[in-house]
């Protein structure tokens, strides 16, 4: 039985979660494959909504499927698909069904997705959805009406620490934290000195939250490039783009895996933060890999 | 003001198929300024049909109008001689002055030639840039008097979201500002960045009760 991850968050000395995600279509074979060769060696399993706007198997859904294989689901809610009653409704639902920590994102605009004509909702922004499930963890809805039966979730939110100008982006950041979030995971970092510098900013507003690196391996010197021209809020510095290119033919994703368990390993050895989030979407079967080389698993 | 487009011409035949009256009704206020249905329109429209018409050997009768506002009956009044002498109305105004028509001629077909996109103001030659959604509960006096809720993408009331682009532009169109950048630089020089710290809560969209209606406050 995975540990719950508020447990986690304050007793681990360096804490490790997984993307995970859903499939588009039903056949959930391969996620469940994904969930069984990770539920045991990551702190938390962490399911995408709708990710990057392309319509796909349900956040909620492929977290009951982490749950009923022993791993320790963290429910991803955007703001993008559902205004406030359903976004309260799917809390409540998930929570009944043993799922109790949500990831707050305001989610990725329709327009870099596949229904680009769908209607926006963003009734609530990830700031105020942070409120809201503060709000149902006292026992009421978002307006105060009492709740039969409540919840307690553990709370985590997102922050983009190579972001151009970055002082907006920390304004938010304080609103997230001042309104109560249990850990932070961050857009992917290739930077050290970024994710330093953005650990100064997070030390000056709060010491108690829980940081979590986000790493996205790359596999390729034009991948690092596409990244950097259509990915908002990513930077891929030129040394790691040179070294993908110089890596021999065919070996981009093991040099990847290479530069990810590197960054890893820094991470934990200099303390820089309290754990990482792994998103390697698509190849998920080799997450084990990136936390070999880094040292994680022995 | 309220800007709009004109359709497609293509479109615009293909809702007056079968009617050979038509009149074709510009206004003079906001769709003149914004280049899509005052009078120049009216009488480009117009040529565009009579050629189209010629060229299949229709016999069309088309007639030209412009109100100075469509959306107001007294002015839309004057062209109710013209009405009687035709099949069907093309309304080059906003959808607001488009149901005026409607309401005024209930036994005629009125077809919009425009699609109303927002309400906003020149930004240079022939372009506009959208402003005001109408939203019933003005916010500008905490931003900046920039409106994050339509001039952010995704209508945000709390900061920028994590797609901003390099340079503080926005994740759906590198052409267009963040305006939570924008709120952020103009707090900031107006020493008023306490305002953009704050916790705003969710909107209340109740604010517009549709469908909307206003009655004037007595002073």
């Amino acid at each position: 039985m995975a540990r719950r991850f508020r447990e986690t968050l304050t007793t681990k000395d360096f804490i490790v979660t997984a993307e995970c995600g859903p499939v588009k279509g039903t056949n959930t074979g391969k996620m469940v494959e994904h969930i069984e060769l990770l539920e045991d060696k990551v702190d938390g399993l962490n399911v995408t909504d709708n990710q990057s706007a392309v319509m796909r198997y349900p956040s909620l859904g492929t977290c009951l499927l982490v749950k009923e294989h022993g791993g320790e689901p963290i429910l991803q809610i955007t703001c993008r698909d559902r205004n406030r009653l359903a976004i309260q409704a799917d809390l409540l639902f998930a929570y009944s069904r043993g799922i109790d920590n949500v990831l707050c994102l305001t989610g990725d605009s329709v327009d870099v997705g596949d229904h680009k004509e769908a209607k926006p909702v963003f009734d609530l922004d990830s700031v105020q959805l942070i409120h809201l499930v503060q709000s149902l963890n006292s026992g009421k809805d978002m307006v105060g009406n009492e709740l039969d039966g409540g919840v307690d979730y553990c709370i985590g939110a997102s922050a983009t620490p190579s972001a151009d100008p970055i002082e907006p982006q920390l304004i938010k950041l304080q609103k997230k934290i001042d309104a109560g979030v249990d850990f932070i995971q961050t857009q992917a970092v290739y930077d050290m000195d970024d994710l330093k510098r953005f650990m100064e900013y997070i030390h000056r507003m709060d010491g108690k939250v829980k940081i979590l690196a986000g790493i996205v391996p790359v596999v390729g010197a034009k991948m690092a490039a596409y990244m950097n021209e259509n990915v908002p809020g990513i930077f891929v510095p030129q040394y790691i783009i040179d070294e993908l290119s110089q890596a021999p033919k065919g070996t981009g994703v093991s040099k990847g895996i290479e530069i990810a368990a590197r960054m890893i390993r820094q991470i934990k050895e200099e303390k820089i933060c309290d754990g990482v989030h792994i998103m390697f979407i698509g190849r998920e079967e080799r997450v084990p890999d990136i936390l070999e080389a880094a040292g994680i698993l022995s | 003001m309220i800007i709009a487009e004109r359709k497609r011409f293509e479109e615009i035949r293909s809702m007056l198929a079968g009617y050979k009256k038509i009149l074709v009704v510009g206004c003079g206020t906001c769709v003149t300024i914004c280049w899509a249905g005052g009078e120049k329109e009216v009488g480009i429209l117009a040529s565009q049909l009579r050629l189209a018409s010629n060229k299949v050997g229709d016999e069309l009768t088309i007639l030209e109008a412009t109100v100075e506002r469509q959306c107001e009956r007294e002015m839309v009044e004057e062209v109710k001689d013209k009405v009687q002498q035709v099949e069907a109305i093309v309304s080059m105004a906003c959808g607001v002055g488009v149901q005026t028509m409607a309401d005024m001629f209930e036994g005629k077909p009125v077809f919009p030639a425009l699609n109303t996109t927002f309400m906003g103001m020149p930004e240079g030659e022939g372009v506009w840039t959208e402003k005001c959604g109408g939203c019933g509960d003005c916010m500008l006096y905490w931003t900046g008097g920039i409106c994050p809720v339509v001039r952010c993408a995704k209508g945000l009331l709390n900061g920028p979201c994590g797609g901003t682009r390099r340079g503080g532009k926005c994740e759906i169109d590198p052409e267009k500002d963040c305006a939570w950048v924008l709120i952020y630089r103009r707090l900031e020089k107006q020493g008023r960045l306490d305002l953009m710290r704050k916790y705003y809560e969710p909107k209340n969209y109740r604010a517009v009760k549709r469908p909307g209606k206003v009655q004037a406050m007595q002073a």
